[in-house]
Parts: structure tokens; C-alpha cells; sequence
């Protein structure tokens, strides 16, 4: 693939259409800036700021671009909000919507074929392969992306943490508990 | 279409392998891949849904055996040459062999940072909503050769409105580059009993994003 996808590229710069050195910096950018690392912080600061959370939960859009993480926040992002009595999962069947400003590109699994068909019919079991087991009596939420709006899951806060700085709280935080198919860390794990 | 890609409740793909440590990208034709994807359609010449079109138009064979970027590659050889911006000839030459087209305009280096985020997809709208929050809805039974948002399991399905979410672009109108056809937007929540029969868990709801004409009332 690699010399096909590079003629590819000759000729579409020959052509006048794209400018190599543009691919370079978007390529650099999803290696380094754009990430899972985003979507920690808006987590860690609603667990911390009840009037963040509330308006992150309002308009996820507009919370995400107040914290100035990124230059620009696309619209229709919307925040989803795990609870004792319900757990959400994030999917996108048809293809492959992901929440790309705050979690980065999506891992190979979410756009799999196992994933992408089990998630709605199968969420505990999808969970399993995780390594998750719910509570018993949490309901499961599943969101298909199936337009332009875009999901991120708001996960409970670990007990154990009260007090803790906005940063140590992300350190909680991984990608797969924003997508729904997993748990923050435990206080322990990162302490 | 109700092609290969649509694979809500399929059985048989197997357990979902999580790869621990896995890099952003596998290989260095994979960035390339992506970053001439982006690149070509800041230049104005389709729309997402055109790109989406494209995939699902793969044979089913090449769908389930490529890996996603490849799926990616494949298909912007196939829209360049079906939109007449380079022939077949020269992506297999690897070079240009005659002039390109003037397209709208082109990304640059200095560009980059401002269109890493999506655009909006909100449009105004010409009506007033059919539905309302609480609302219950039956997707309509509709199997389009096109382009299409509404996934084969959730078709003639009774569910309830949960949230509007505005007047967006359609996609089914816009993956055929007719515009923008801008439709109302909602959250549509079924009970996992409705969509998988008596044996769902009980304890299963699943919501789409439904563009109004796919529904009607119930």
C-alpha cells in the first residue's frame, strides 16, 4: 500500500490539488495534539466544577471550546452521562463517527466489524471482551452515530478521589471510558 | 444501500480484540492516507456523505477484507477518476499526465490548524418541526439504493422522540452532490426489546439519529 498510496499522492500533487507539506502538518497533528488527552481534561474538570458539568451537559460544544484546548470545536457534540442506574456506550454502525477533537482518531477496534455489529444487540457481552462487568441493575444506553452529532461519555468519578487536582483526576481518565467500553482508573491504580 | 456496511446486530464477526498500546497509525500510508483524504475535501469538490457513498460502494469482499485505511485509499482512487480529476491511466502511471482541474481552493501548511475541527452541519430551516420530545415515532421502511442514515435494524421500529437536535444537512440528499436539503434532526430512543424481539436483555435501550423523513407518527 505504501507505493500505491504514494502515487496516489504524486499525481494528486501534480494535478495542482494538495499540497504536500499540508499532509505533513495534519499528519503531525493527529500524532501529537489531537487525542484522548483532550477528552481527560473536560472529564477531570466536570468532575471538579458542577457548573462545567452542567453546561457541558448542556451544550458540549460550547463547554469543550470555554476550556481553549483546541483552536476551533466542531458543533454537535454531545455529552452523555454515566449514572449508578445507567451506563452509555458510544458506536457508530454504518461507519465510523467518533468524537474526533476530543478523543483523537479512533482505535482500529471501534471500527471493526465485532464492534460496530454487536454494540446495539450486545453491549454486555461487547463489555466482556472488555473486561467490564457492570453492577447489577445499571441499565445499558447505547448511542448510534448515525448523523452529524458526535457522543462522549461522561463517566462516574472514583470514589477515593475527593480533593484531587483537575490534573491527577485526568490521570483517571482513559479513552475507552469515554467511548462507554470502559471504567475510569480506580484512586489506587493511579496513586 | 443496504450494503455490507451496515452492520448493526449482525452475528457471526466475532469477540472485539482491543489492541493495548496501539499507534495512531500502523504504517506511514495510513497518515498519508488520511491527510490526502482531508486534504482533498477541504478543496470543496464533494461533501462527507459523497466520501461515506464511496465506501459503501466497495465490493463486500474488498469491504470486509480491507483494512480501514486501505478502504480509505481505495476509495479516493475510485472518486478521483469517477469525478473526472485524474484518470486511471495516471494513478496507475503514478504521475500526471495532463493538467488538473481548478478546484475552489487548496490546503495549505499554514492552514491546517483551523480545519482540524468539523464544520457545522446546522442549516435554517424552512419548517417547523414535525416532532416534539416525548413523541412516538415509527421509522419508516425504506431500502434506498443511495446513500442512507437509517440502519437496517431500526427500520419500522416504534420508538420515542428524546431530543430535536436541530436542522442539519441530509445526508441521503447531499451523498448524491444535490445540496444540502436541509431536515430536522432528533434522537430517536427504541426499547432493545423492540429492535431484537423478547429475548433482548430487558435492560437495553438504544437510540439513532434520525433525520425527519425517516419518520412518521405512531
Amino acid at each position: 500500500m505504501q507505493l500505491r498510496v504514494r502515487a496516489l499522492e504524486t499525481v494528486l500533487a501534480e494535478k495542482g490539488y494538495i499540497d504536500p507539506a499540508a499532509l505533513d502538518v495534519i499528519i503531525e497533528a493527529y500524532e501529537t495534539k489531537v487525542g484522548p488527552h483532550n477528552g481527560a481534561r473536560v472529564v477531570a474538570k466536570a468532575w471538579s466544577d458542577p457548573a462545567f458539568k452542567r453546561a457541558l451537559l448542556e451544550d458540549g460544544s460550547k463547554a469543550v471550546a470555554s476550556l481553549g484546548l483546541l483552536n476551533r470545536v466542531g458543533d454537535h457534540l454531545i455529552a452523555v452521562e454515566n449514572t449508578p442506574k445507567q451506563h452509555n456506550m458510544i458506536v457508530c454502525t454504518l461507519c465510523s463517527c467518533y468524537p474526533w477533537e476530543v478523543l483523537g482518531l479512533p482505535p482500529v477496534w471501534y471500527k471493526s466489524a465485532p464492534y460496530r455489529s454487536r454494540a446495539v444487540n450486545d453491549p454486555r457481552g461487547v463489555l466482556a471482551d472488555f473486561g467490564v462487568t457492570l453492577p447489577a441493575g445499571t441499565d445499558l444506553r447505547v448511542w448510534d452515530s448515525t448523523a452529524e452529532t458526535r457522543f462522549i461519555v461522561l463517566p462516574m468519578r472514583p470514589p477515593g478521589t475527593e480533593g484531587w487536582s483537575e490534573e491527577k483526576l485526568a490521570s483517571l481518565v482513559t479513552r475507552d471510558c469515554m467511548i462507554g467500553t470502559g471504567l475510569p482508573k480506580s484512586a489506587k491504580e493511579v496513586a | 444501500m443496504d450494503g455490507i456496511h451496515d452492520m448493526g446486530g449482525m452475528h457471526g464477526f466475532g469477540k472485539v480484540e482491543p489492541e493495548p498500546d496501539e499507534p495512531v497509525f500502523h504504517a506511514p500510508w495510513e497518515g498519508r492516507t488520511l491527510a490526502l483524504n482531508r486534504a482533498m475535501g477541504y478543496t470543496g469538490i464533494w461533501t462527507i456523505d459523497q466520501t461515506r457513498f464511496g465506501i459503501e460502494r466497495l465490493p463486500p469482499d474488498v469491504y470486509l477484507t480491507s483494512s480501514y485505511y486501505r478502504k480509505w485509499a481505495v476509495r479516493l482512487e475510485n472518486l478521483v477518476v469517477e469525478l473526472g480529476l485524474a484518470g486511471a491511466d495516471e494513478i496507475k502511471a503514478g504521475h500526471a499526465l495532463r493538467p488538473g482541474k481548478t478546484l475552489k481552493r487548496k490546503l495549505t501548511a499554514a492552514d491546517v490548524p483551523n480545519t482540524l475541527s468539523r464544520g457545522s452541519f446546522s442549516r435554517p430551516a424552512k419548517t417547523s418541526a414535525r416532532f416534539k420530545a416525548g413523541d412516538r415515532v415509527r421509522t419508516r421502511n425504506i431500502h434506498p439504493e443511495t446513500h442512507t442514515r437509517l440502519p437496517r435494524y431500526a427500520r419500522e421500529k416504534v420508538g420515542v422522540v428524546e431530543a430535536i437536535r436541530g436542522c442539519h444537512v441530509f445526508p441521503d440528499t447531499a451523498a448524491l452532490g444535490k445540496g444540502d436539503d436541509p431536515q430536522w434532526l432528533y434522537t430517536v430512543l427504541f426499547d432493545g426489546r423492540e429492535l431484537w424481539g423478547e429475548n433482548s436483555d430487558p435492560s437495553l435501550k438504544i437510540s439513532i439519529e434520525a433525520f425527519e423523513p425517516y419518520l412518521e407518527p405512531a
